[in-house]
């Protein structure tokens, strides 16, 4: 596979980058799979006792306007957060993937036609598109996902196209075809494998805001549905306790922060590693 | 191609995406899952209730004069009733929109007033300047703007109590309050904004100095200054004006938390209240007119590019 190169390859920064932001997020990932294994305390037990209880050795990210214990919210709601973030890229580049991969093989009509389709969705500005789906599907996770993946679809699209147009110049293509390989194989064992790379760097990039558009949406509400904690609804709770709480806030969104990070970084390596010639810009 | 042929076919493509959002904005409300009717009526959904809301919108009548007679609506500013109100949408909108423009037209100055002179000094500076902006690039582009708006407020309303955390008064009403209140949600918006404005500025200018009329212009004697502002920064203009057009859809996008954030009545938060409410009107005009100012500043920043550097005007016909 063109472009695949080993860790080896690369340069010092690339590597740095990847090794990383990778170590960082498959931390996060860990803690999100094994949160009822990690989690010191229930996410949703109460105590009236512990209301709003400053971060002490028993609770080290304190305890919210119920009595919760945050960093065992925060270990759930990074669960629900990742979740949604990685379902709904995960989603969007599998209907990305082969309708790019058909606009740039076959071009002519099949290419306008795709495109067309994919400009309405761009018409719209990012998160007001999400809000307009929830609208009509109704608030929840597994809505917010498909939202998130229906606004980057056009982006993973219009990557792989352009990359498969690169690849589809190659003469090995050529040289298959002249040899009686059908499109169906073509595209399978040549096009395909070789065109993936920059939509691997667009993809890991976008799950970075993809992240942030799952707190935004659980912030106003729209997102993941109580009593399931995610990061965006815990800063919503804790919004009017602010000054007397600030723990509340302030852990949850961190974590956002650092899973933000680890995905831009992580998307940066790949790009510098996969994609040298920056198609996925 | 003519610079008359260029504006004529930006402005079709434009009118093509107002056309292409309308039939989103208008499909909106049929397309809710079972009867949309009884889901906004909720608990009042009686029979009669359900026949006479359905009379008023419409939905009784076949889809296309349903949107022949919505857009025909539109163009006389007759753009529906507020299902729980009953008041004429087109007052509502014309109350909450002052507020997103005003709220959105500050970030994006204030972003463009820090990000371009900070984009030239992290092109031209020394190593301690490129890596402090490259810091702010990095936090600017990852932290939530609604937890850093959080965080602003915990700062300057909880610990130095200098400014108010939430709350509105119109700009008519008192010019200086009304500063007061926008100034957090006008920071939290422009904070993320500016490291894109930075990062497209640096990457402009890095671009330009590094062409053969620049090596010219020193071998020529000019001062570094003067090749920096008036010819680096200058050719740099169409990638900045552009990430500008891009980003007022992020704006906007940000716009409808930061309004809940900061209890800001705009049109973002008309948004969001009408879909807890599923007051489905009110969400169609608010999202018709956001998409609709995001659709008319793509199309201004385009023709001031075209006009900017023709050969992106040329670019963009192909």
């Amino acid at each position: 596979m063109t472009g695949m190169a080993t860790l080896s390859g690369v340069n010092d920064r690339a590597r740095r980058q990847i090794i990383g932001g990778g170590a960082v997020l498959g931390t996060l990932i860990l803690v999100a799979v094994f949160a009822p294994v990690l989690a010191p305390y229930d996410p949703e037990s109460m105590s009236v006792r512990e209301v709003m209880g400053a971060p002490s050795l028993a609770h080290p990210f304190g305890s919210d306007v119920l009595g919760r214990d945050v960093l065992s919210r925060v270990m759930y709601g990074l669960r629900s957060s990742l979740a949604v973030a990685i379902s709904a890229i995960v989603s969007s580049f599998i209907v990305a993937v082969p309708i790019g991969v058909l606009a740039g093989y076959f071009g002519a009509w099949v290419d306008s036609v795709i495109s067309r389709m994919l400009d309405m969705i761009l018409v719209f500005p990012a998160m007001l598109l999400a809000i307009t789906l929830i609208a009509i599907l109704g608030p929840g996770a597994s809505v917010a996902a498909i939202a998130i993946a229906v606004i980057y679809l056009p982006i993973l699209a219009r990557v792989t196209r352009a990359s498969t147009l690169v690849v589809v110049r190659q003469d090995y293509i050529s040289g298959s075809r002249a040899r009686g390989a059908s499109h169906l194989r073509v595209l399978w064992t040549h096009v395909l494998p070789n065109s993936l790379g920059p939509v691997v760097v667009q993809a890991s990039v976008l799950s970075a805001f993809a992240m942030q558009l799952e707190a935004g949406l659980s912030f106003l509400g729209l997102g993941v549905q109580p009593p399931n904690p995610s990061l965006g609804s815990m800063l919503a709770d804790g919004r009017d306790v602010l000054n007397q709480a600030p723990w509340i806030e302030i852990f949850p969104g961190l974590t956002i922060m650092v899973a933000v990070l680890a995905f831009s970084f992580l998307g940066e390596g790949l790009r510098r590693a996969l994609d040298p010639k920056g198609v996925a810009e | 191609m003519s610079a008359l042929g260029f504006i004529v076919r930006r402005i079709g493509a434009a009118i093509l995406s107002l056309f292409a959002m309308s039939i989103l904005v208008f499909l909106i409300i049929r397309l809710v899952p079972g009867d949309p009717v009884r889901t906004m009526l909720g608990f009042r959904a009686t029979d009669e209730n359900v026949a006479r809301l359905q009379h008023e919108l419409g939905l009784d009548q076949p889809m296309l004069s349903q949107y022949m007679s919505w857009i025909a609506g539109l163009f006389r500013g007759d753009l529906g009733q507020d299902i729980v109100s009953h008041a004429p949408l087109s007052e509502l909108l014309l109350q909450r929109l002052p507020v997103t423009l005003e709220l959105a037209g500050l970030s994006m100055t204030l972003a463009v007033l820090f990000g371009v002179p900070l984009g030239v000094l992290a092109a031209s500076g020394g190593p301690w300047s490129k890596r402090l902006t490259e810091g702010f690039v990095v936090l600017g582009i990852s932290i939530p703007d609604f937890w850093l708006g959080i965080m602003l407020v915990l700062v300057f309303s909880g610990i130095l109590v200098v400014l108010p955390p939430t709350g509105y008064v119109p700009f008519a009403q008192s010019p200086l309050e009304n500063l007061r209140y926008m100034a957090l949600p006008v920071l939290t918006l422009a904070i993320g904004e500016a490291a894109y404005v930075l990062r497209t500025t640096r990457g402009a200018v890095i671009n330009v100095m590094g062409r053969p009329f620049v090596t010219f212009l020193r071998a020529k004697g000019i001062s570094p200054r003067r090749i920096l502002f008036g010819h680096a920064l200058r050719n740099a203009g169409p990638s900045i004006v552009t990430v500008v057009g891009i980003q007022v859809g992020v704006l906007l996008g940000g716009a409808i938390i930061v309004e809940t954030l900061f209890a800001l009545p705009g049109v973002g938060r008309l948004v969001v209240t009408g879909i807890n409410q599923r007051n489905y009107p009110v969400v169609q005009v608010g999202v018709l007119a956001i998409a609709t100012i995001f659709i008319v500043v793509s199309l201004i920043t385009d023709l001031i590019v075209g006009w900017l550097d023709p050969r992106v005007a040329d670019g963009m016909m192909q």
